[in-house]
């Protein structure tokens, strides 16, 4: 197994840190709690729709390095994209972290996203990657009723 | 080598000859991502010494049949060693007379069977189940499906700040509608020791039964049943340097013999017909089917290392342990030690500024160094506290000194690298 230091690339460190769009919108369209039951990360997501382009999408919450800076620039790469960009986004980094370590992704998609590439090499920590993107897709597609789980 | 280890520490009644318990555990002498390793993962599970690998390898080479059950030289080996086990097992439990050992699954195992026989048989709509705040799910949920299904309430112990229980509020608690009371006697997120036999005691003043949760304590200091007075207890052989798979449930039989069985099948039967089916006699009405014999078997091999390490050598240098760790683990910036009870054993639980736990464990997992992180199957005990998950280092008879500074430079790494 790779030293977790390509785990923990600069940029995720950096969100960690200072996670972006970290806070509550006020009079968001939709609000959705994710949390992985097995660790406790537990987030809201929050999104304002202009049409159906996402104007504003914001987090608050607290998790994992991984789950926060996914949220993090998650939030910041989907500002302005329209609800079909935005799930052919997720859906090419469902497909980069839970794929083969040595798989090829599609780097134009994702930009940013990229740097969770290593995140392919620790199974265990894919949902830490994932939660706030699950909650995200699942307030998109209207179900914010029940909370999203990794379970 | 084993046997030499076994007589060194049976010859040495001050303390533990910790490096040559070490030698009984070859997995001890791996490397993990090219570094020793650190275990401190012993409240999920211990490792396996020597004499109990070599038990369940003389078991599968010479004695491997079913017992109970045939005439044959085979069949009649096996079951003279699981009754064996048996034997030795409530000698190292100091089973009073007129209890009974009973073989389990493991500790969750033990205490569905005490909620899903004896809790199904006396408690009613209204009724009161008592637990801890400090209890393991598998401590509560059992009891919560319990009284779901009766229409009785879960009510709960409350523990102080530094994670104790309030021995005040037992008073008000323990009641008439009270049933049972289902205790952890050590915390496994926290490390804290309950005052048992006292609260026990207070318990059975109003003739309240107690099942101890003992996964916690049993790999760690004496049980002495007949001085605890516990009506139930309940362990896991994977906790005390046996195999995965096996556990114990001690109960008194009478008590025993009143309850329904819990599965019916092979073993635990007298006769069987379609009209009607007698149920055998203690403890093989609770033992449906094939057991898991080898588990048994490698179960009281594991119960006679610990006796000859001796169980108060262990507990010794255990607390020996989280008094170094403790004290050792003030230096890293940012850490708090969530648990903070006066009597502790063999765990230590913590939080960082700079980390989540979840990040504390993969840089330490880098260092080689094995903790648990997450919450620990005690989420209740993290609401009290106001935190999600902590990380937690628990220690056994073979950890040493060396391997808490190691714990203590891998914790400067994560505030290297998330500080």
């Amino acid at each position: 197994m790779a030293d977790s230091r390509s785990l923990y690339e600069q940029v995720i460190l950096d969100h960690n840190k200072k996670p972006r769009n970290f806070g509550k919108i006020e009079n968001a369209d939709a609000e959705i709690e994710g949390f992985n039951p097995l660790c406790g990360d537990h987030f809201t997501i929050y999104v304002k729709m202009e049409g159906d382009r996402i104007r504003e999408v914001a987090f608050d919450g607290a998790g994992c390095a991984i789950s926060k800076s996914s949220a993090s620039i998650m939030t910041t790469t989907l500002k302005g994209k329209t609800i079909e960009e935005a799930k052919k986004i997720f859906e090419a980094f469902h497909q980069m972290v839970t794929s083969a370590p040595d798989a090829e992704f599609d780097a134009d998609a994702l930009g940013k996203l990229q740097v969770f590439s290593g995140v392919r090499e620790y199974p265990v920590r894919i949902k830490c990657a994932t939660l706030a993107w699950h909650a995200l897709v699942a307030a998109l597609e209207g179900q914010t009723e029940e909370p999203v789980t990794t379970e | 080598m084993a046997v030499d280890t076994l007589e060194q520490a049976e010859s040495s009644t001050l303390s533990l000859d910790v490096e040559a318990v070490r030698r009984d555990f070859p997995i001890l002498s791996r490397t993990v991502h090219g570094k020793p390793i650190v275990y401190l993962d012993n409240a999920a599970t211990s490792q396996t010494p020597i004499p109990v690998i070599d038990t369940i390898r003389r078991y599968y080479l010479e004695e491997n049949s079913n017992v109970h059950r045939g005439v044959h030289f085979l069949s009649q080996v096996a079951t003279e060693k699981y009754e064996a086990a048996r034997r030795r097992i409530a000698t190292f439990l100091n089973s009073p007379v007129g209890c009974e050992v009973i073989f389990t699954r493991g500790t969750t195992d033990g205490i569905n069977l005490v909620a899903q026989t004896y809790g199904r048989q006396h408690v009613g709509a209204g009724d009161e189940v008592l637990v801890s705040h400090l209890e393991h799910h598998s401590n509560i949920v059992p009891w919560q499906m319990l009284c779901e299904e009766k229409g009785a309430r879960l009510r709960v112990i409350p523990i102080n700040d530094r994670g104790e229980i309030i021995m005040e509020s037992l008073d008000g608690l323990l009641t008439g509608k009270t049933k049972i009371l289902a205790l952890a006697h050590v915390s496994n997120a926290l490390g804290t020791v309950n005052p048992v036999k006292e609260i026990i005691a207070r318990a059975h003043e109003r003739d309240i039964p107690v099942l101890l949760d003992g996964a916690q304590s049993a790999p760690h200091m004496p049980i002495d049943l007949k001085d605890l007075g516990a009506d139930f207890f309940a362990c896991s052989g994977h906790k005390m340097y046996g195999p995965t798979g096996i556990g114990i449930l001690h109960g008194r039989a009478k008590v025993l013999n009143a309850m329904p069985p819990y599965q019916g099948g092979g073993d635990m039967i007298m006769s069987v017909s379609f009209e009607k089916t007698t149920f055998n006699s203690l403890p093989y009405k609770f033992e449906a089917g094939t057991p898991n014999i080898e588990g048994v078997i490698a179960l009281g091999a594991a119960v006679d290392y610990l006796e000859h390490l001796g169980m108060d050598n262990i507990a010794a240098h255990e607390r020996d342990l989280v008094a170094y760790a403790t004290e050792a683990l003030r230096e890293v910036k940012g850490l708090t030690i969530i648990g903070t009870a006066k009597a502790k054993a063999g765990v230590i639980s913590f939080v960082m500024e700079s980390a989540h736990p979840h990040d504390i464990g993969q840089i330490l997992d880098d260092e080689g160094v094995a903790i648990r992180v997450g919450h620990h199957c005690a989420q209740p005990v993290m609401a009290r506290f106001g935190i999600p998950a902590t990380a937690r280092a628990s220690f056994a008879a073979y950890n040493t000194r060396d391997e808490i500074d190691a714990l203590v430079r891998a914790l400067h790494k994560v505030n290297e690298v998330f500080g």
